[in-house]
C-alpha cells in the first residue's frame, strides 16, 4: 500500500504526468490556483468572485481538492499497476514448466548417446541455448531443439495438428524437434535452439506495469473524444470573463481553474488505463497471455474464429470407435486379440482400445496388466503388442508392418485375406479414420490376420457446448483440417461448427482469412504448427497455445498459457467486456457533468444577478460551498468508481437493444442521480464550515 | 381557437405536408445524386467550363473544388458589391464598403446570410438577382453537395459492386467520393431551379410582389408621403426559403408584407424551409439501403424540433412582464397576422435550419424565449439543420452516439457498415469543437478589447443582459453560418463586418473540411456484413434517445454559463 501511494506520487509529477493530458490540465489549474491563493494571501486581498465575496480560506481549500483530485485519480492508477504485477510475478513463479534431463559436459565423439555422462533434472525453464538434453520415451519435449543423436517416434499433434506420429533422427532433414511435443518410443539426444518458456511473462509484466502500455484503438478514439471535451472547457474558462465584461464582475482565477478541474472528464482519464490493466489482469487469472493492449480488445471485435481441428475440436489423438473382424474369426475372438495387444500399452490408441472393449460388454475378464512381456511400440517396427508365457505373441499396427511382421514369422497371408484387410482399411481411411491391423501367432500355430480396429478422432466433450456459445457471442466458427472435405464436414456437423475449410495447406489458411477479412469480419485463429505461422500473424487476433512452436508463438498475440483452446470464450467476453466498462464510465460521466453544471455555473455570476440562485437546483448553501462541494465530488468520484473499473461491467449476451436500454439507464440515469444526492450531501458537511 | 389549438394544427399541417413530401423528394434527391446521366444543358455546361464530368474525386480533390468554386464566388460577388455604382439597374445606389461587401459576400457564400445592412437601401436589382440570388443558389447546392459526399462514403461499397462512373456509389479502393462540379451542378439545375420557380409561382399567387418598379412614392391617408420600394421579390424568396439561405429582399425579411404576406404564405415559408432537411435522411436510408437509418434521424430532428417549438411558444404565451400580460401575449415585435403560434414556429424553423430568416422581431422575444432561439442554433442546427447542412451535422453526431452505444455494449463500433474508428472520432471531435470555439473566441475578443467593447455597447440597442445577448446572438448565429439576427445591435460597423465575415467563413469552411475528410474515411473502408444478432441496435428508439441527449449535452456544457450571462440573467436573474 506504501508503495501505491509513493508511487501515485511519483505519477504528480509533470515529467511522467503529461503522458495523461487531461491529468495534466487538472495539475496546471491546481498549480494555477495554489499560485493565486498564495498571491492573495502575502497581498491580503480579499477573495471575490462574479461580485460576491468568497471566504477567507476559499482559494486555498479549492486548491487542495484539485491536487487531491489529481493525486487520487494517480492513486487509482497506481493501484491497478500494483495488482496487475502482483499477478504478474506469481504467474512468472508458476509457469508451467517441465523438467528436462540436462547433460552435463556432453561429448558427441565418445558418448554420442550419453549413456555415461552426468545427467541432471532441471526445470526447462532454466534451459538455455546449446544446452544438451536426453529425451526418452514418455517425456515432454523441453524445448525446440536438434536430434544429435538417436532416432524417435513423436507425437507432435498438439503442435502440428497431424495425429499420425512422425519420424524424428539425428543427421537428417527431420531432425528438428518441437518443444512441447511428446516421444512415444525410443531415446534421443538433442541440442536446445530455443527455450520453451520465452520473455512473453515478461512482456505481459511490462504491459500490467503500465511503462510500455500500448493505447487499443478504441481508448484511442475516446481519448480524442475526452480531448475535445477537455478543450471545450478550457475555452470556457479562457471566455467567460471577457464575455462577462459587460455586465458582470470577473469570476476568481481559482474558481475558473476549478471549473475546468471539476468538468473535465478527468475521472475516465484516471480510470481508462484502470480498465486496460484489469482486463489484462482476468485474462492473467484465466492463463491468457496477452502481446498488446490492442490485441486485447481487437479480442472483444471478433466476428470470426478459425479454429484448428485437432486439439480443439477433437482429441487429436486418434481412439478406437470399431472392432471389423476379418475372415472366420468372431468378433468375440478380435476383441480379445485387441485387449491383449493393448493391455499393457500406455498410448491412446491402447488405452481407447480397452475403453471400447469395455463399451461393448466384450471384455475378456480373464485378461489383466502384466499378462505378459509387452511389446512396446516403436519406430522401427511400427509394431505394438504382446507376447504371452504360453508362446502366444498378439501384435496390432499399421497394415503394412502387420503383414510384414506376419511374413517375416513364415506365415504370408493368402491373397484372399489380404485382400478383404486392404477393402477394409480402404473403407475406415476414405472415412477419415486411421485402421489398426491386429493379428496373433499362437506358440507353434499359424500367425494370422484376425481384423481390424477403427481409429477416429473423436469431438471433445463439451466442444459443442462452447461454439453454441461462441455463437450466442455473435462469432462464427470455422474448423480447418488437413483432412478430406467430407471428414471435415462430418467432424464439423458432429461438433456444431458453422463452418470448415478441409485439405487445408498454409496457403488456402491464409486465403481463406483474407476472404474473411475482406467481407469485414475479425478474424480469430488458433493454431500451434509452424506453418500456422503466416496465418497467425494475418489473423486480427492470433491465439496460440504454450505448447506452439516458437514460430508460432511470435506470430500470436495470445498466448494461452494451459493449453486450452477454448480459451477463446473467455478472451471474446473479457475483450468485450472492457470496453463496455469504457462506454458506461464514460456514459456516467457526461450524465454526471450535467448535474455539474447546475451545480457550478448558477453560483458563477449569483452575485451580480441575485435571481440565479432559483436555477440552482440543488439548493446548496453559498456559491463556495458549491464550487468546493463539486470538487470533493470528483476525488469522491474517483474513489467510488474504482471498483467498477476493476471490475468492469457484466457483460450481457442477450438482446443488444435491451442491453443498451437498460446500461442507459443504469449509467446514464444514474449518473444524473449519483452525483445529484452526492454533491447535495457534501454540501451539508461544507455548510457547517463558517462562511460556506 | 386556442393558442394550443391552433399552434397543434399548424404543426399538424405542417407534419402532413412535409411526411408527403418525404418519400419523393428525399428519392430524386438521391436519384440526382447517383445517377449515371447527365443532361445535355449539363454537358453543355461540362465542357463550357472545362471538367470531366465522369472524374471521381478524393476527398482532398473535392475539397478543395469545394473552396476553389466559393472563392471564385466570393470573389466575383465582392466585386459586383463594390462596383454597384457602375452596374445599370442599381436604383441610383452607391457601391458598398469594403468591409460591408466582404461581410456581405461571405456571408451569402457561404449560406449564412447575415445581413449588416438594410438591402432595399443598399443594393439595387442587379446584385439583388446577379450576385446575391446567384450565391443563395449556388452556396446551398454545395451545401447539398458536401452532404451527398459525406452520404456516399458511408454508402461506398466494394468496387466489384461499383455503379455508374461517377456518381453511383463510390469505390472503397480508390476513396472517392463524387464529382464536386456534377453534385452542385446537378443540385442546382435538378433540384434548386426548377423547384425555385415552382414556388415562386405559388408565392406570387399568395401575395408576394414581383416587379422591377423601383421606389413608388405614394401619399398616405394622413397627407404624408412615403416611399415603398418595390422589386423582383418572389423569385429571390424561393430560394431564400429553400436554400435555407435567409437573406431577405426587405430588411424587414419574412415580417414585410410584400415578403410573407398571409398566414398561410407564413406557413407555406417554414414548410420551405424545413422540406429539403427534412427529406435528406431519406436520401441517406436510399442511397445506403436501410431506411431506418434515415427514419433515427428524422425522429430524432423532430424530438429537437418539438422541444424547441413547445418551450419557446410557452414562453411567449406565459410573456413575463407587465406589457405583454396586458397584451395577453408577448406580442411587441410580432405581426398581427401571424400571432405568437406563427411566429415562434418560423422562428423555431429558421433558428433549427440556417435560414437566416425571420417573421418577428427576435431580440422581443421574452428572455427565455429568446434563449430557446440561441439554444436552437447552439445545437450546432441539427434540428433539422440546414439543406445539407443539417444531414451532415447530425451524421456527425451520429458518429459519436453510434461509438458510445458500441462502447456501453462491448462492441465494434459500425454505422452502416463502415468502421468507427481513432480517425473518424479524432475528425468528429474537432467538430464539436469549431464552432463553439469559433463563436466564444469572437465573442471573447470582441468584449475584451476594451475599445471595441465600448464600440459594441454603444450599438446595442438595449444595456446589461439584453444587450449582451444581441452581441451574444450575432456571433453565435454567425459562426454556425445561420445569419438571422436579434436584432437591437448595430452589426453595420468595420469590426464587427470584419470579424463577423471572418467568423462566418471558418464556421463555414472547416467543418466542411472535417466532413469531407470523414467522408473520405468511410469511402475507404469495406463494409462489414453484419446479421441479425451483431448488429448495433443503432435504429431502436433508445438510440434516438441517447441521440437527442448527446445534442444536448455536446452543446450545453461550452454555452450553459453565456446564457447564464445573458437570456436567464435576464429572465430569471432579476
Amino acid at each position: 500500500m506504501t508503495r501505491v501511494l509513493l508511487d501515485a506520487l511519483r505519477k504528480c509529477d509533470p515529467r511522467v504526468q503529461w503522458r495523461n493530458p487531461v491529468l495534466m490540465l487538472v495539475e496546471a489549474c491546481a498549480l494555477l490556483a495554489t499560485v493565486y491563493a498564495l498571491w492573495e494571501t502575502v497581498t491580503g486581498a480579499t477573495p471575490t468572485s462574479g461580485g460576491a465575496a468568497l471566504p477567507g480560506s476559499f482559494h486555498w481549500a479549492a486548491a487542495a481538492w484539485m491536487w487531491l483530485t489529481l493525486y487520487t485519480a494517480n492513486v487509482a492508477e497506481a493501484l491497478a499497476e500494483g495488482r496487475g504485477r502482483a499477478q504478474a510475478a506469481g504467474l512468472r513463479a508458476a509457469q508451467a514448466t517441465t523438467t528436462a534431463h540436462r547433460v552435463r559436459r556432453y561429448d558427441p565423439l565418445r558418448d554420442a548417446a550419453a549413456r555415461e555422462a552426468t545427467i541432471e533434472a532441471v526445470s526447462s525453464a532454466e534451459l538455455r541455448p546449446g544446452d544438451v538434453v536426453v529425451i526418452a520415451e514418455g517425456d515432454t519435449v523441453p524445448a525446440d531443439g536438434q536430434v544429435v543423436w538417436g532416432i524417435a517416434s513423436i507425437d507432435e499433434s498438439a503442435v502440428t495438428g497431424e495425429s499420425a506420429p512422425v519420424i524424428r533422427e539425428s543427421g537428417a532433414k527431420r531432425a528438428t524437434v518441437t518443444g512441447g511435443t511428446r516421444v512415444l518410443s525410443d531415446r534421443v539426444v538433442c541440442r536446445v535452439t530455443m527455450p520453451l518458456g520465452d520473455t512473453r511473462v515478461d512482456q505481459m509484466i511490462a504491459l500490467a506495469e503500465g511503462a510500455r502500455r500500448q493505447k487499443a484503438p478504441n481508448e484511442l478514439a475516446l481519448f480524442a473524444l475526452l480531448a475535445s471535451f477537455s478543450l471545450s472547457f478550457v475555452v470556457v474558462a479562457l471566455t467567460l470573463n471577457a464575455v462577462a465584461s459587460p455586465v458582470a464582475a470577473p469570476v476568481s482565477l481559482p474558481i475558473l481553474a476549478a471549473l475546468v478541474a471539476a468538468l473535465i472528464p478527468s475521472e475516465i482519464a484516471a480510470l481508462l488505463s484502470v480498465t486496460g490493466i484489469a482486463g489484462m489482469y482476468r485474462l492473467l487469472r484465466s492463463n491468457v497471455l496477452v502481446t498488446s493492449a490492442k490485441a486485447l480488445e481487437t479480442a472483444g471485435d471478433i466476428t470470426t474464429v478459425l479454429v484448428d481441428k485437432t486439439g480443439t475440436v477433437t482429441w487429436g489423438n486418434r481412439r478406437a470407435t470399431r472392432f471389423v473382424p476379418v475372415g472366420e474369426t468372431t468378433r468375440h475372438e478380435l476383441v480379445r486379440a485387441a485387449v491383449l495387444a493393448s493391455i499393457d500399452d500406455p498410448t491412446p490408441e491402447g488405452r481407447s482400445t480397452l475403453a471400447l472393449a469395455h463399451t461393448t460388454s466384450l471384455m475378456p475378464d480373464d485378461v489383466a496388466a502384466g499378462a505378459g512381456r509387452a511389446i512396446p511400440f516403436s519406430a522401427h517396427t511400427r509394431l505394438s503388442g504382446i507376447d504371452l508365457p504360453d508362446g502366444t505373441q498378439v501384435r496390432k499396427g499399421a497394415e503394412s508392418a502387420v503383414l510384414a511382421w506376419l511374413k517375416r514369422a513364415g506365415d504370408q497371408q493368402p491373397r484372399g485375406v489380404v485382400e478383404q484387410v486392404r477393402a477394409r482399411t480402404t473403407v475406415i481411411a476414405r472415412a477419415g479414420g486411421t485402421p489398426l491391423v491386429v493379428a496373433a501367432k499362437p506358440a507353434g500355430g499359424r500367425g494370422e490376420v484376425l481384423g481390424v480396429i477403427e481409429l477416429k478422432d473423436v469431438v471433445k466433450e463439451g466442444a459443442a457446448d462452447r461454439f453454441e456459445t461462441l455463437r450466442r457471442l455473435g462469432v462464427r466458427t470455422v474448423m480447418i483440417t488437413g483432412d478430406n472435405p467430407l471428414t471435415a464436414a462430418a467432424i464439423a456437423a458432429e461438433a456444431g461448427i458453422d463452418d470448415h475449410l478441409g485439405d487445408a495447406s498454409p496457403e488456402t489458411k491464409l486465403a481463406r482469412i483474407r476472404t474473411e477479412q475482406a467481407a469485414g469480419h475479425f478474424v480469430a485463429m488458433t493454431g500451434d504448427g509452424t506453418n500456422d505461422a503466416p496465418a497467425l500473424a494475418q489473423a486480427d487476433v492470433g491465439v496460440a497455445m504454450s505448447s506452439a512452436t516458437a514460430a508460432a508463438r511470435e506470430s500470436a498475440n495470445i498466448v494461452v498459457l494451459d493449453d486450452d483452446p477454448t480459451k477463446l470464450v473467455e478472451i471474446i467476453t473479457i475483450g468485450r467486456r472492457s470496453m463496455a466498462t469504457r462506454g458506461a464510465l464514460t456514459t456516467f460521466n457526461i450524465a454526471n457533468d450535467l448535474v455539474r453544471y447546475f451545480a457550478l455555473f448558477p453560483v458563477l455570476f449569483v452575485g451580480t444577478f441575485p435571481g440565479l440562485d432559483a436555477l440552482n437546483v440543488l439548493r446548496l448553501s453559498s456559491p463556495a460551498s458549491a464550487v468546493l462541494s463539486t470538487l470533493i465530488f470528483s476525488v469522491v468520484v474517483i474513489v467510488a468508481l474504482v471498483p467498477l473499473a476493476l471490475v468492469g461491467v457484466p457483460y450481457r449476451t442477450p438482446d443488444l437493444g435491451t442491453s443498451l436500454s437498460r446500461n442507459l439507464l443504469y449509467f446514464g440515469v444514474g449518473g444524473l442521480l449519483f452525483p445529484a444526492v452526492c454533491i447535495k450531501l457534501i454540501d451539508l458537511v461544507v455548510s457547517l464550515f463558517p462562511g460556506y | 381557437m386556442g393558442d394550443g389549438a391552433l399552434a397543434a394544427a399548424n404543426v399538424a399541417a405542417l407534419a402532413v405536408v412535409l411526411a408527403a413530401a418525404y418519400r419523393p423528394l428525399g428519392d430524386y434527391l438521391a436519384h440526382v445524386f447517383t445517377s449515371a446521366r447527365h443532361t445535355r444543358a449539363e454537358k453543355v455546361l461540362y465542357r463550357a467550363v472545362g471538367v470531366d464530368p465522369e472524374g471521381r474525386q478524393p476527398w482532398p480533390a473535392y475539397l478543395r473544388a469545394v473552396l476553389a468554386f466559393s472563392l471564385a464566388g466570393l470573389a466575383l460577388l465582392y466585386l459586383l458589391l463594390r462596383t454597384q455604382h457602375l452596374l445599370p439597374g442599381s436604383l441610383g445606389l452607391p457601391a458598398l464598403r469594403p468591409d460591408l461587401a466582404f461581410n456581405t459576400a461571405v456571408s451569402f457564400v457561404a449560406n449564412t446570410n447575415w445581413q449588416a445592412y438594410s438591402p432595399e437601401q443598399t443594393v439595387g436589382y442587379a446584385v439583388q438577382a446577379a450576385g446575391l440570388a446567384v450565391q443563395s443558389f449556388l452556396s446551398a447546392a454545395v451545401s447539398l453537395a458536401v452532404a451527398a459526399a459525406l452520404i456516399r462514403g458511408l454508402a461506398a461499397r466494394g468496387a466489384s459492386t461499383t455503379g455508374p462512373a461517377t456518381t453511383g456509389p463510390a469505390t472503397t479502393g480508390t476513396g472517392t467520393i463524387g464529382n464536386f462540379w456534377v453534385d452542385v451542378t446537378r443540385s442546382t439545375l435538378r433540384v434548386l431551379l426548377p423547384a425555385s420557380v415552382v414556388v415562386a409561382v405559388v408565392l406570387l399567387a399568395g401575395g408576394v410582389v414581383q416587379n422591377v418598379a423601383g421606389f413608388t412614392d405614394v401619399t398616405t391617408i394622413a397627407g404624408g408621403t412615403q416611399t415603398i420600394p418595390g422589386g423582383p421579390v418572389a423569385s429571390q424568396e424561393a430560394i431564400k426559403m429553400l436554400g435555407t439561405n435567409g437573406g431577405g429582399f426587405f430588411n424587414a425579411n419574412s415580417a414585410h408584407p410584400f415578403e410573407n404576406p398571409t398566414p398561410w404564405t407564413n406557413l407555406f415559408q417554414v414548410f420551405l424551409l424545413l422540406v429539403i432537411p427534412v427529406c435528406l435522411p431519406r436520401t441517406l436510408g436510399t442511397m445506403v439501403g436501410d431506411q431506418r437509418a434515415g427514419r433515427v434521424l428524422l425522429w430524432t430532428m423532430a424530438a429537437l424540433f418539438g422541444l424547441v417549438y413547445v418551450s419557446m411558444t410557452v414562453f411567449e404565451l406565459a410573456g413575463a412582464g407587465t406589457v405583454p400580460q396586458l397584451a395577453g401575449a408577448a406580442l411587441e415585435g410580432k405581426e398581427q397576422r401571424f400571432g405568437i403560434v406563427g411566429s415562434t414556429l418560423f422562428a423555431t424553423a429558421t433558428s433549427g435550419t440556417t435560414g437566416g430568416a425571420a417573421n418577428s422581431m427576435h431580440g422581443s422575444y421574452t428572455a427565455l424565449g429568446g434563449m430557446m432561439l440561441l439554444l436552437n442554433m447552439m445545437m450546432g442546427e441539427v434540428a433539422p439543420g440546414g439543406a445539407g447542412s443539417g444531414a451532415y451535422a447530425i451524421l456527425v453526431m451520429v458518429v459519436i452516439a453510434v461509438f458510445l452505444a458500441a462502447l456501453l455494449l462491448g462492441r465494434a463500433p459500425v454505422y452502416l457498415g463502415k468502421r468507427i474508428g481513432v480517425r473518424e472520432l479524432q475528425l468528429v471531435s474537432v467538430f464539436i469543437l469549431i464552432m463553439p470555439t469559433l463563436a466564444l473566441g469572437g465573442l471573447a475578443v470582441s468584449l475584451g478589447i476594451t475599445p471595441v467593447r465600448a464600440q459594441i455597447l454603444a450599438g446595442t440597442g438595449n444595456t446589461g443582459a439584453h444587450g449582451l445577448t444581441e452581441v451574444m446572438y450575432a456571433f453565435v448565429s454567425a459562426a454556425v453560418n445561420n445569419g438571422s439576427a436579434f436584432a437591437g445591435l448595430s452589426a453595420n460597423t468595420p469590426w464587427l463586418n470584419t470579424t463577423l465575415g471572418i467568423l462566418i467563413l471558418l464556421g463555414r469552411f472547416l467543418p466542411i473540411a472535417v466532413v469531407l475528410a470523414l467522408a473520405g474515411s468511410f469511402a475507404r473502408q469495406e463494409p462489414t456484413t453484419t446479421t441479425a444478432t451483431t448488429e448495433l441496435p443503432v435504429h431502436r428508439p433508445q438510440f434516438v434517445g441517447l441521440l437527442v441527449a448527446l445534442v444536448l449535452f455536446v452543446a450545453l456544457p461550452m454555452f450553459l454559463p453565456y446564457l447564464m450571462l445573458g437570456p436567464l440573467a435576464e429572465g430569471v436573474g432579476r
